[in-house]
């Protein structure tokens, strides 16, 4: 990263998202700055603290990976960025426009065109076919057929699914339906690529393959791409850049190797305790025999 | 004995404000009259253009591309032969006649308003206590409002059914709209959808099998009033039910029973056939 300095993709600044628990309260921006209602919004049981003053900022053509445990908001700031979840307070700016200042209209056109995104559960459409599904964002967007069935065609070769056109997602395997969520991304042809713990929910085998694929997809296409996951060994080999989050918090930014080696505080450490030992059993294990294989079994 | 001291009524104000409303919008009432019953009389004709037996291959044919079942199909097709067999058939038609033109206006009031439900909160909060009472509410009680306002005869039997059949459209339509799963509509928003969009190409065709259900409802509704009806003078099976009660002519009574019996069975298995085929990803 040396030289010119990268630019900018995304931006978040100060970003915070209490969600209240109980009808007929409402959080402004306000109530965020005070530091002692901070502290009685996070112990009082009727608001929930997502996020606590999130500042990143991501790179144009890096991976940046968002790890943390369930319920440490990661979902909710994937979410912010396109404002599928409204933050309370706090500024996202994504390509140089700002997001969170956006009418809605704005909204809904940056969102056709700047983003796509891939989700856990897939939120495939189960009434319309594999192609149909792909072509789903290029519809709203209201491209004419024609193209729309070139490009179709062109995302399920480039994920494996030539020929899987006419069927169901019913009738898919889970790798196969995210492989679907992913050609629906990609056929949008947008800058950044959301990815909201896409492997998770798939068996160790099929999640490999996916991860290895994205990679090698990534290699040409050098998009930005924001990944939330919970999974390190996921984040060590996909990320560029990483951010820990726990509750709510940003506790480290910086490279795989840099987190691993040096854990900002003793959640980050734990954390990546397990990775590190084997990480290291690895290590010991290629420099005193043969087989580089070892490194490849760590996971 | 309650005290006769406390003892109010609600009746008189309720008669002389229908009474007003009788008088004042007389031409309003007869213009909407003329209207349905027109609706009514055309349908009444289509139906009564078709051959006995056209029904029978016609029951025979949908049954056979909704099930593709042969014997199934035979079974239900042969059916409505009974109905004929009784010497009930004008009669199940004129039925027939009254349950199609209330289940069309039922629809063409009670989806919009299932869509408006499953949409708005607050629409749901004004409708639902409405829905409650228009459920609970006796059928018969329908018939007098029916009647002041339209008079004797087969328009008000279309009114009263249309009323009592109303609510499961509009429910069920709300309720599939909300069962939708959110990650779904979260990854149509995420592309861009708009809220029209989001209600067009995600929420109504994955509520369809709900909706669908409360299609099915409605018309069991409209038609298990069309014996109700007959007592302001719709006539139709309904009519020789209530002549088979004043005669205690328990045969014929049974005939006309086993015929809307019939004419129910056939109608919900159709139903609930092209809602199996509406049904999502199959």
């Amino acid at each position: 990263m040396a030289g010119a300095s990268p630019a900018e993709a995304i931006v978040v600044r100060n970003l915070w998202q209490v969600f209240p628990r109980k009808e007929g309260i409402s959080i402004s921006s306000a109530d965020v700055m005070d530091e002692q209602r901070v502290r009685e919004m996070d112990e009082s049981d009727d608001t929930v603290v997502a996020m606590k003053d999130v500042c990143l900022t991501v790179y144009e053509g890096e991976t940046f990976i968002i790890m943390g445990l369930s319920g440490s908001g990661k979902s909710t700031l994937i979410r912010c960025l396109l404002r599928l979840v409204e933050p309370t307070s706090g500024e996202v700016c994504i390509l140089g426009h700002n997001v969170t200042a956006m009418g809605k209209r704005e909204l809904v056109q940056f969102r056709r065109e700047k983003i796509s995104m891939v989700f856990q559960h897939y939120g495939l459409l189960p009434h319309r076919t594999v192609a149909d599904n792909v072509a789903f964002g290029l519809k709203l967007r209201g491209e004419p057929e024609e193209s729309r069935k070139e490009k179709v065609t062109w995302a399920l070769e480039t994920v494996g699914l030539t020929g899987w056109g006419k069927y169901y997602p019913s009738a898919l395997s889970g790798g196969m339906r995210q492989r679907v969520g992913i050609a629906r991304a990609l056929v949008m042809d947008a800058p950044i690529l959301l990815m909201d713990e896409p492997f998770s929910g798939l068996d160790p085998m099929i999640r490999r393959e996916l991860q290895d694929e994205l990679i090698h997809l990534q290699r040409d296409m050098r998009k930005t791409i924001f990944f939330v996951t919970h999974d390190l060994s996921e984040a060590l080999r996909m990320g560029d850049r990483m951010a820990i989050m726990r509750r709510g918090e940003i506790v480290q930014v910086g490279s795989p190797d840099e987190v691993v080696a040096n854990p900002a505080d003793e959640y980050v450490a734990r954390f990546v305790s397990d990775e590190k030992e084997q990480f290291e059993r690895g290590r010991a294990f290629i420099g005193s025999g043969p087989g580089r294989e070892a490194t490849a079994c760590v996971s | 004995m309650f005290p006769e001291t406390l003892r109010f009524h609600i009746a008189e104000p309720i008669n002389i404000f229908i009474d007003g409303l009788i008088q004042r919008y007389a031409a309003a009432f007869d213009l909407v009259a003329g209207k349905i019953l027109f609706f009514l009389l055309s349908i009444h004709r289509g139906l009564e253009a078709v051959p006995w037996w056209g029904y029978i291959l016609l029951v025979f044919l949908l049954s056979l591309y909704f099930s593709r079942s042969i014997l199934h199909s035979l079974v239900l097709a042969s059916l409505p032969f009974f109905i004929g067999a009784f010497g009930l058939w004008s009669m199940a038609i004129e039925s027939l006649a009254v349950i199609i033109a209330s289940v069309v206006m039922a629809l063409v009031i009670g989806l919009p308003l299932g869509v408006l439900m499953g949409e708005a909160k607050s629409v749901e909060t004004v409708l639902s206590p409405v829905l409650d009472a228009m459920q609970t509410m006796p059928s018969f009680v329908y018939l007098i409002p029916a009647m002041m306002f339209f008079g004797l005869g087969k328009v008000p039997a279309v009114i009263a059914t249309l009323i009592y059949s109303l609510p499961p459209v509009i429910r069920l339509t709300a309720l599939g709209l909300r069962q939708v799963p959110k990650t779904v509509e979260e990854a149509a928003l995420a592309y861009g959808a708009t809220r029209w969009q989001l209600i067009r190409e995600v929420r109504l065709p994955l509520a369809m099998p709900s909706i669908m259900a409360g299609i099915n409802q409605t018309t069991m509704m409209a038609l298990s009033m069309v014996v109700v009806s007959s007592m302001i003078g719709a006539r139709g099976l309904g009519q020789e039910v209530l002549v088979s009660i004043n005669k205690i002519d328990v045969g014929r009574g049974v005939e006309a029973g086993m015929s809307v019996v019939i004419l129910a069975i056939v109608i919900d298995r159709l139903t609930q056939g092209l809602a199996k085929r509406l049904r999502p990803g199959e």
